[in-house]
């Protein structure tokens, strides 16, 4: 399987976002192209983090979207890395019932279609 | 600088009109501002206008006259209708003239608005991934403010519920039959926690307003409603905005917070001086966060506030007096205008069935849009 964009995680048995920093310490993810990338500095982002909002998409989006043919909807939301930023993914391995602001959630690599993979996140077990 | 005025208003029904264009239905709008204001087109010195599907606005000179104006076209999101009005404002503020135009219109394709990551500055996966949606933006603000501050999805649902009723007395409106709360709670889930019935739709329209200097006023005799101020503010960092894939930590506040507290400032008065107002209301979610946003009322109070009924026609501060989006729809260009266009009406005392009982001396209008713009324009009698 292929992810869907390169350089959006690290590879390994414990992916991270890789983000990156500016001169001024300002941390952006995904990494910029082009010129807005010189003098960035690539920065793993945390593996886990807080649930900041969610939602779930209930009716297929308009292109661009190009998800797979049958549409299932699904939940998005922007988690919280500690001290670093809030950032949007999709989050899989739950329920929309069962989320709540707060809630931990960790980084998990999952399938977008049947041919490439995205990032995603998932509550935290036991949490 | 010297003050300005609309002394001509003029609209054509929102929604959906198969036989005119955007274009046509602007023109439209031109000629019922002109005739209001009692001039021709002949003596509109300055125009400025936009749209975002219908083409450039300075085609109208074709229809309206090739009177050789200066005829700036404007498009700033869903602030062009505010951007076109500060454009002619400055331009009778500066004395460059004394009477002009400012106009806009829209007319979209069925369907929630879809964009072009590239366009945004955005990588292309996360179009791909269905992460670039607006309806998602607001589902995903609200979530979060209705969990920290209390506010309870009955209230999304009196938010619409109010919006139909209002526009069920508004010629113009789009949507203009009564739906009850618990219809509009369990119509279709299109991004929990809002509904189909709560959100509002891309349509057609068009508006026009003419804008006159104290010198012209005096001259015409004009019911004339006065321009105290229009401000626009675009996003500091750390705020939430619409087709962002990530917020920053660092917390500058928000461009809505930051063009209300400039645009009290300027006009010189604050939110308890307002007597009707006009929020942007892409969805009911957004109507009660930008009641904070606009220093309207605190963070959690909109649950009272809707519940006594405090916003309604004949309410302490009536809000959305046509219907606002929700009922109207949303046409980019004329969007703003509309908000305008009503709040004159309302001053002016001619709201017929909708006129607000509080004899209204201060009207107040926002919009917001993608990617994370606000303006305000406060107008007086």
């Amino acid at each position: 399987m292929q992810p869907i964009a390169p350089n959006l995680w690290s590879e390994g048995p414990e992916p991270q976002l890789l983000g990156a920093r500016d001169a001024d310490g300002k941390l952006v993810f995904p990494i910029p192209e082009g010129d807005a990338a010189k003098g960035m500095k690539v920065v793993k982002l945390s593996r886990t983090g807080t649930l900041w909002s969610y939602t779930k998409q209930e009716f297929k989006p308009g292109p661009p979207y190009d998800g797979p043919e049958e549409f299932e909807p699904f939940l998005i939301g922007f988690i919280e890395l500690p001290g670093e930023i809030i950032v949007e993914g999709h989050i899989v391995e739950t329920t929309l019932e069962d989320l709540k602001l707060g809630m931990e959630m960790e980084l998990v690599i999952t399938a977008f279609d049947d041919q490439r993979s995205m990032y995603a996140f998932r509550p935290v077990e036991g949490k | 600088m010297s003050d300005v005025y609309i002394i001509g208003a003029g609209i054509h029904q929102f929604g959906r009109t198969e036989e005119r264009t955007g274009r046509e239905q602007g023109i439209f709008a031109v000629h019922q501002a002109l005739k209001d204001a009692g001039l021709e087109w002949s003596d509109v010195q300055f125009a400025a206008g936009g749209s975002r599907d219908g083409g450039n606005a300075d085609i109208m000179l074709n229809d309206l006259g090739l009177s050789t104006i200066p005829f700036v076209n404007v498009f700033n999101g869903c602030a062009t209708g505010g951007s076109a009005l500060a454009t002619a404002k400055s331009a009778i503020a500066a004395g460059e003239c004394d009477i002009a135009m400012a106009v806009g219109y829209d007319k979209h394709p069925r369907g929630a608005f879809t964009a072009n990551p590239k366009n945004y500055g955005l990588p292309d996966w996360y179009g791909q991934t269905g992460m670039m949606m607006t309806t998602q933006f607001f589902a995903l603000k609200i979530q979060r403010y209705m969990q920290l501050h209390g506010i309870s999805r009955e209230t999304l649902g009196r938010v619409a519920n109010k919006s139909f009723r209002n526009a069920e007395k508004a010629d113009h409106a789009w949507r203009r039959q009564p739906i009850d709360i618990d219809t509009i709670m369990e119509s279709q889930v299109i991004n929990d926690p809002l509904t189909k019935y709560m959100f509002c739709a891309p349509g057609e329209g068009g508006v026009a307003l003419i804008l006159a200097s104290g010198k012209k006023v005096r001259e015409l005799g004009a019911d004339a409603v006065k321009v105290s101020n229009v401000t626009i503010r675009s996003r500091p960092r750390g705020s939430f905005e619409v087709y962002s894939p990530t917020i920053d930590l660092v917390d500058e506040g928000i461009p809505t917070t930051l063009a209300s507290k400039a645009a009290y400032e300027a006009a010189g008065i604050g939110p308890e001086d307002i007597d009707v107002a006009q929020l942007q209301d892409t969805e009911a979610g957004a109507e009660i966060l930008h009641m904070a946003e606009n220093g309207i009322c605190k963070d959690g109070e909109q649950e009272q506030w809707l519940a006594e009924g405090r916003t309604e026609l004949d309410g302490a501060l009536p809000i959305n007096t046509d219907g606002g989006c929700i009922a109207c729809g949303e046409p980019i260009g004329a969007t703003g205008l509309r908000q305008i266009y009503e709040n004159v009406t309302q001053l002016r005392g001619r709201g017929g069935a909708r006129q607000v009982q509080n004899k209204p001396k201060t009207a107040y209008s926002h919009v917001y849009g993608a990617p994370g713009l606000s303006g305000i324009t406060i107008l007086e009698v």
